[in-house]
């Protein structure tokens, strides 16, 4: 029980220092490298709570995806951050305002927030039969109620493939691609001519 | 899942196998494979209307109540299948003429009927989004499909922020619903509000926030604005395909989300519709009157008729969705004829979209200017053409459901609607040509304007054809 609430408070308080170093970092880069820190803490903190297909698809998804994609583009794009940032001491009173009112209105929410009796019991199992793990759990849902469900998601990502290759594919022309097929069929006398030139006349 | 569940959900397995055949056919076809494509596509939405007639079999739910048929179901599916067809069916020559034939045309409007259709089959909250999502990924695409002109471009990528950002207001009103009632089943929303004294403040902010985003997706002032700019930037035919299909999937579910789960709170949401349906009559009416490109002026025009839909919405009763379904069948005939119409107008080979080069159509082609001056009649809304009637059973459920100040405004709004509807036919038949408009008109848009042309004048002889198929569909809107 100890280890798990200190290994709690280890990934919680990465998981915010990590989330803090991604906003105030100066070098883009370190701050995407941050985002991943964050990611990996928070998939710990799924585990923990015993939802470990969330914590893989976290990992596989945002870190191995969405991180590796924001890298290249914070790379491939030469924005210049320096810049965005000028003027940050200058907003900062208005967007503290607004921020501090949005916080006393959340507190206000929050204060009158009750939950359901039972929601805490709901929250705690995380497999509804219990005996088998929770991927599994969500394996037989999406395979069998859900299949519906299912099957239109993959056409939605096919749409999405079909889409971004009619936008953005283009055959180009006039480019030399090296044809083997075509160079090794060729004969002599496509290649060569032979002609008799007479003297002092040029082709 | 069982075998009774894939077949009620047959017409809908059958085009999403189609869309994938079509894109194997489009891959490994010789030649340019556009035409053979968009052939086959509307084959396989007759098949598939064929196929959902052929399994109905009264109201059916299927993936433990997913997913929805019944005869409201029905009626609109085909509704949609016939506008993507028709649709697809006049856009074959411009998109050969404009060189944006490429396959992928046809295989978008494969999957985004498709996803249409699962918006209207939607029996719960999830299956909607996911239909939803499907039919709008493809819209985006499809607007955006003349790439290489920045308009396109530029609609394209308009209609995708704002839609998604329509897409995150739904899910946000979704997840408040959920929360309160604790399921996003249809049946189940509608058994946890039936019996309840009022409803708790999180879950009207939750619907309101459906309806805000459902009335982005069917354009209804306040969330228009990206109507007339994605109607003039795209290419025609999608402008088109964008003015009936998507908008009567849109009407429908619009209509099942706020009938079926939400049955019961009509008092929480009668006001909102009736609010935009006002401001969408009003801005469809005299917005227009300023416009000069004809697409555009067709964007505020759908926008007008979106309000005159949504009255028949805001009545809450079986007349008043029953007056909704005819409207939206007349409206889908009177859109595809003018869109055909607009989609033959061309001067020296080059599509032109000003509203003056129409001037002296009834000279240079007068069957066209005829036709044309129908769908505009019609589109007025003059007796005894079909549009007439459309207006007048929407009016009639107001009145019936006491919403008088509703419908004289709607009455008002139409006949300032009616100024620029009737401003295009003295243009053609009051003043003189500047430049001929091109001749002759493709064999296929003979048809879809005869067509159509025929159902809007003959509506009048024969109105049992829609108005029987429609209350039975509103009765089984009603009674499940």
């Amino acid at each position: 029980m100890i280890i798990e609430t200190i290994a709690f408070y280890l990934f919680a308080f990465i998981t915010i220092a990590s989330a803090v170093m991604v906003i105030s970092s100066k070098n883009p880069v370190h701050s995407v490298l941050f985002l991943i820190l964050a990611f990996f803490n928070s998939a710990g903190l799924f585990i923990l709570m015993g939802a470990e297909f969330l914590a893989m698809i976290l990992i596989v998804v945002y870190v191995g995806a969405v991180a590796v994609l924001f890298l290249f583009v914070v790379m491939m794009l030469d924005v210049n951050f320096a810049e965005l940032r000028a003027g940050f001491l200058q907003y900062l009173p208005i967007g503290g305002l607004i921020g501090l009112i949005l916080l006393i209105e959340l507190i206000f929410i929050l204060s009158a927030w009750v939950l359901a009796p039972e929601a805490e019991t709901v929250a705690r199992a995380p497999v509804p039969g219990g005996d088998i793990s929770n991927t599994d759990a969500l394996g037989r849902l999406i395979y069998t109620d859900y299949a519906y469900l299912f099957q239109a998601a993959g056409l939605i990502l096919l749409v999405a493939m079909i889409g971004a290759i009619v936008l953005t594919l283009r055959e180009r022309v006039g480019v030399r691609k090296q044809k083997i097929a075509d160079q090794i069929a060729r004969k002599r006398e496509e290649a060569v001519a032979v002609r008799k030139v007479g003297t002092g006349e040029g082709i | 899942m069982t075998s009774t569940d894939l077949i009620v959900a047959l017409p809908e397995i059958f085009l999403a196998v189609m869309g994938m055949a079509l894109l194997m056919v489009g891959v490994f076809a010789r030649g340019n494979p556009s035409r053979l494509v968009n052939y086959l596509a509307v084959i396989s939405f007759a098949i598939a209307g064929i196929l959902a007639v052929a399994t109905f079999d009264g109201s059916q739910s299927a993936f433990g109540g997913l997913f929805r048929v019944d005869s409201f179901g029905l009626f609109m599916k085909l509704l949609v299948l016939l506008g993507s067809a028709l649709t697809l069916i006049v856009s074959q020559d411009f998109i050969e003429r404009e060189q944006m034939a490429r396959f992928e045309y046809g295989v978008l409007f494969v999957f985004a009927t498709l996803g249409m259709m699962m918006m209207i089959s939607a029996g719960d909250l999830i299956s909607l989004y996911l239909g939803l999502e499907l039919q709008s990924l493809c819209l985006y695409v499809i607007a955006a499909f003349r790439r290489d002109t920045a308009r396109s471009s530029e609609a394209g990528l308009k209609y995708f922020v704002l839609g998604a950002l329509s897409s995150g207001l739904f899910l946000y009103g979704a997840s408040m619903v959920y929360g309160f009632a604790g399921t996003t089943s249809f049946a189940g929303l509608a058994t946890e509000f039936a019996g309840e004294g009022g409803p708790a403040v999180g879950l009207i902010v939750g619907i309101v926030f459906i309806a805000a985003a459902l009335a982005f997706k069917v354009s209804a002032v306040p969330f228009h604005m990206w109507t007339p700019d994605v109607y003039e930037g795209a290419p025609t035919p999608v402008t088109a395909f964008f003015a009936v299909a998507p908008k009567i999937a849109a009407i429908a579910l619009f209509t099942r989300v706020l009938i079926e789960p939400f049955g019961d709170l009509v008092a929480q949401w009668q006001q909102i519709i009736v609010v935009t349906s006002i401001l969408s009559m009003a801005l469809g009416a005299f917005a227009a009157l300023v416009q000069t490109n004809i697409k555009r002026l067709m964007a505020y025009s759908s926008i007008g008729h979106v309000g005159y839909a949504l009255v028949g919405l805001a009545a809450g009763s079986q007349d008043g969705v029953r007056g909704l379904i005819v409207y939206m069948s007349i409206y889908l005939a009177m859109n595809v004829g003018t869109f055909a119409c607009i989609l033959c107008m061309r001067v020296n080979g080059r599509a032109v979209e000003g509203i003056r080069d129409l001037a002296g159509l009834s000279k240079t082609n007068p069957m066209m200017a005829l036709v044309l001056a129908i769908f505009m009649f019609s589109m007025a809304g003059i007796p005894p053409l079909a549009g007439f009637f459309g207006k007048l059973f929407v009016f009639q459920a107001a009145l019936e459901a006491e919403l008088y100040t509703l419908a004289v405004i709607g009455v008002l709004t139409s006949v300032v609607a009616a100024f620029y509807y009737l401003r295009i036919i003295k243009l053609m038949y009051f003043d003189d040509p500047v430049e001929k408009l091109d001749r002759p008109i493709g064999r296929d848009m003979v048809v879809v304007l005869g067509a159509t042309g025929l159902f809007t004048t003959l509506f009048f002889v024969f109105p049992a054809l829609i108005l029987d198929p429609a209350a039975q569909a509103a009765r089984s809107l009603f009674a499940g």
